[in-house]
């Protein structure tokens, strides 16, 4: 199994470089990428099925022994983690070769796609702090050229303030580092653990905000994350699918395994974590509110949601950290869904603006259809994925005595079922006036190509599979959060 | 050893921070180089003691070489993405014909819509655009 462990970085990174070099035929390009994430996926998904059974699993780059080398960790959370990445990545790829675009005229957006599934993750499996460093930036630069491809006025601009943002985020991360080496003298994940327990105090509680400020500009807490709203609906859809469902994980994933690996229980921010779990909750969906255009709103309630999975890790309990972790699943999936059907929107009705379309579930009732079911999951209506976590968040605040936060995340939860009636009412309900102008025979009839279709159908279907199997799954969220309140099972299996 | 190069660090970071927050992006650009720089400036910092360079059989103490490679790892990775973030700024001088940072027009929208009115806006070619709806495009020219 452990030779299974570098393989997700590898393989992306490989096939990136055929794709650029192969570049000359698109559907060379599209057989890699493809053949590259479906392996991708079957080995994320078996070392996920030998990760639960056996425990986790280490592997040191080189043989380098640790702390010296870098190590790539393969624990439970991560292995989650892993296997919703690439089985997303492989559906928005089916999603972006359905939709053409800047798929079929650039010729970098395949291998630029390779190396951001590669950065996705080596994230998810490193367990070097600096490693984690150079996986980010690697993500972080494959996001920075989808998000401009297509070099248009506004994307230029959103583009220039993301960069700007993840440049600085980058800065601050540096930062940490060079701290925490100087204080500690290991880079390593599981050495870090052992060696903070000799720092003073205040100097743990310094470096766990400092780390909390670091990972928030990416995950978009408050009020690190004015940059999302304004830069993701620039993007192409299927990008943006891709960046909503993941590079926002990625730091949510990052802060816990830094709060929960690093930073020992008396120092750990709870307060300020709850604190800003709320606000995030809050901000987030009032701003959602005052959008009027499907993919800004859509935008804002990432924002939201986040707050949601930050409330969870913010109680430290087995419940709370539980709960994060399955909402954090059912989020990925749910949010990935939604920007591809706004992409589906765009594609046949031109614009995503809520003044100019109308009726789309009378004239596509598809469409409607898949529009529907992810947004009341989203909103958290039973018997759908997001009811399912949502209780789970709820019930774990009500045991961890966090009144203050579950009241704030069940208003919330209502308003963002007011902003998706919102988007409901103003694209999909009514008579429809939208005209659309294809010369495809399946956007005309369906509202999107078989690929696009085929790939948000498999989606849904995957929340709802999420919502049937929720029993086994969140059991799988309880192991993977006791795993993670457990620091010594990670140091053991690194270091021994 | 310690202090002056602590003092450089902090003042590469706060001329940094002034400068991203310039409206030229020429400006702009150079704050995020600075900010790269006190970064790794700190990381030698976290290097804690001098010596001599790690080679096989040479005496003494020697420096630790981690916060080095460490240091060269970012600062490879903080070139390729300024020379990125130039090609951004070159376009977007491509586009506007000048240098400045533009403005967030989707929200300036947004307000207007809800009624909160903006005063400040000088440019009457913008909001000639905005009220025009140029954001309107066909789904020939859109590129998605």
């Amino acid at each position: 199994m452990r030779v299974l462990i570098p393989l997700p970085i590898v393989l992306p990174l490989a096939g990136a470089g055929l794709s650029i070099a192969l570049g000359r035929w698109r559907w060379v390009q599209r057989a890699i990428g493809l053949v590259v994430l479906t392996a991708t996926s079957i080995i994320s998904i078996v070392l996920l099925v030998q990760v639960d059974q056996n425990g986790g699993a280490a592997v040191q780059v080189g043989a380098w022994e640790a702390p010296a080398g870098i190590t790539l960790v393969a624990d439970r959370l991560a292995t989650i983690m892993l296997a919703i990445a690439s089985v997303m990545l492989l559906a928005v790829l089916v999603y972006a070769i359905g939709q053409g675009g800047s798929e079929r005229t650039r010729v970098a957006f395949h291998p630029v796609y390779l190396v951001l599934a590669a950065g996705v993750s080596a994230s998810f499996l490193t367990g070097d702090l600096f490693n984690l460093f150079v996986a980010f930036e690697m993500m972080l630069t494959a996001s920075y050229v989808l998000i401009t491809l297509g070099g248009r006025r506004e994307q230029i601009r959103t583009g220039m303030t993301y960069v700007v943002i993840s440049l600085v985020a980058s800065a601050l991360f540096l930062t940490a580092l060079a701290l925490l080496y100087a204080a500690t003298g290991t880079v390593n994940l599981a050495d870090l653990s052992v060696k903070m327990a000799d720092l003073p105090s205040e100097v743990r509680v310094a470096f766990a905000v400092l780390l909390l400020l670091v990972f928030g500009i990416k995950a978009a807490l408050f009020p690190l994350f004015f940059w999302l709203p304004d830069s993701y609906p620039t993007a192409p859809s299927p990008v943006t699918a891709v960046f909503a469902g993941l590079l926002t994980k990625v730091g949510i994933y990052a802060i816990i395994r830094t709060q929960l690996l690093l930073v020992p229980e008396v120092d750990r921010p709870a307060g300020l974590i709850l604190l800003i779990a709320a606000l995030t909750m809050a901000v987030g969906v009032l701003g959602a509110i005052a959008q009027d255009d499907i993919k800004r709103i859509l935008s804002f309630h990432i924002v939201s949601q986040i707050g949601y999975m930050v409330m969870g890790l913010g109680l430290f309990t087995v419940a709370g950290i539980a709960g994060a972790v399955f909402y954090i699943i059912h989020h990925i999936v749910v949010k990935t869904t939604l920007f591809l059907v706004s992409g589906l929107v765009e594609h046949s009705a031109g614009t995503c603006g809520l003044a100019r379309i109308g009726g789309i579930a009378r004239r596509f009732p598809l469409v409607g259809w898949l529009f529907l079911l992810p947004a009341l999951s989203l909103a958290g209506i039973p018997p759908f994925s997001g009811f399912i976590a949502k209780v789970g968040l709820v019930q774990a605040g009500i045991e961890g005595r966090a009144w203050a936060v579950v009241a704030v995340s069940i208003v919330v939860s209502v308003l963002t079922l007011f902003s998706m009636t919102k988007i409901w009412g103003g694209a999909f309900w009514g008579d429809p006036h939208v005209e659309v102008e294809a010369d495809d025979p399946a956007v005309a009839r369906w509202g999107g190509t078989v690929p696009m279709l085929g790939a948000t159908i498999a989606l849904v279907a995957i929340s709802l599979a999420i919502a049937v199997f929720a029993g086994p799954l969140y059991e799988l969220a309880e192991r993977a959060a006791a795993d993670l309140l457990d620091p010594a099972g990670y140091v053991e299996v690194v270091l021994r | 050893m310690s202090v002056v190069l602590a003092a450089a660090a902090a003042a590469l970071f706060g001329y940094g921070t002034w400068l991203l927050l310039q409206r030229r992006l020429t400006r702009t650009i150079i704050g995020i180089g600075l900010l790269g720089h006190g970064a790794n400036v700190l990381l030698l910092l976290a290097a804690r003691r001098r010596g001599r360079a790690v080679f096989d059989g040479a005496p003494g103490p020697f420096a630790d070489p981690l916060p080095q490679a460490l240091a060269l790892t970012a600062i490879v990775i903080t070139f390729g993405v300024t020379a990125f973030l130039l090609s951004l700024a070159w376009r977007s001088f491509e586009l506007t014909g000048d240098d400045l940072a533009e403005d967030d027009v989707e929200d300036r929208r947004i307000a207007r819509l809800h009624g909160v009115v903006d005063e400040e806006i000088a440019d009457e070619e913008l909001l000639a655009a905005e009220q025009a709806d140029e954001t309107r495009v066909s789904i020939d020219e859109v590129e998605t």
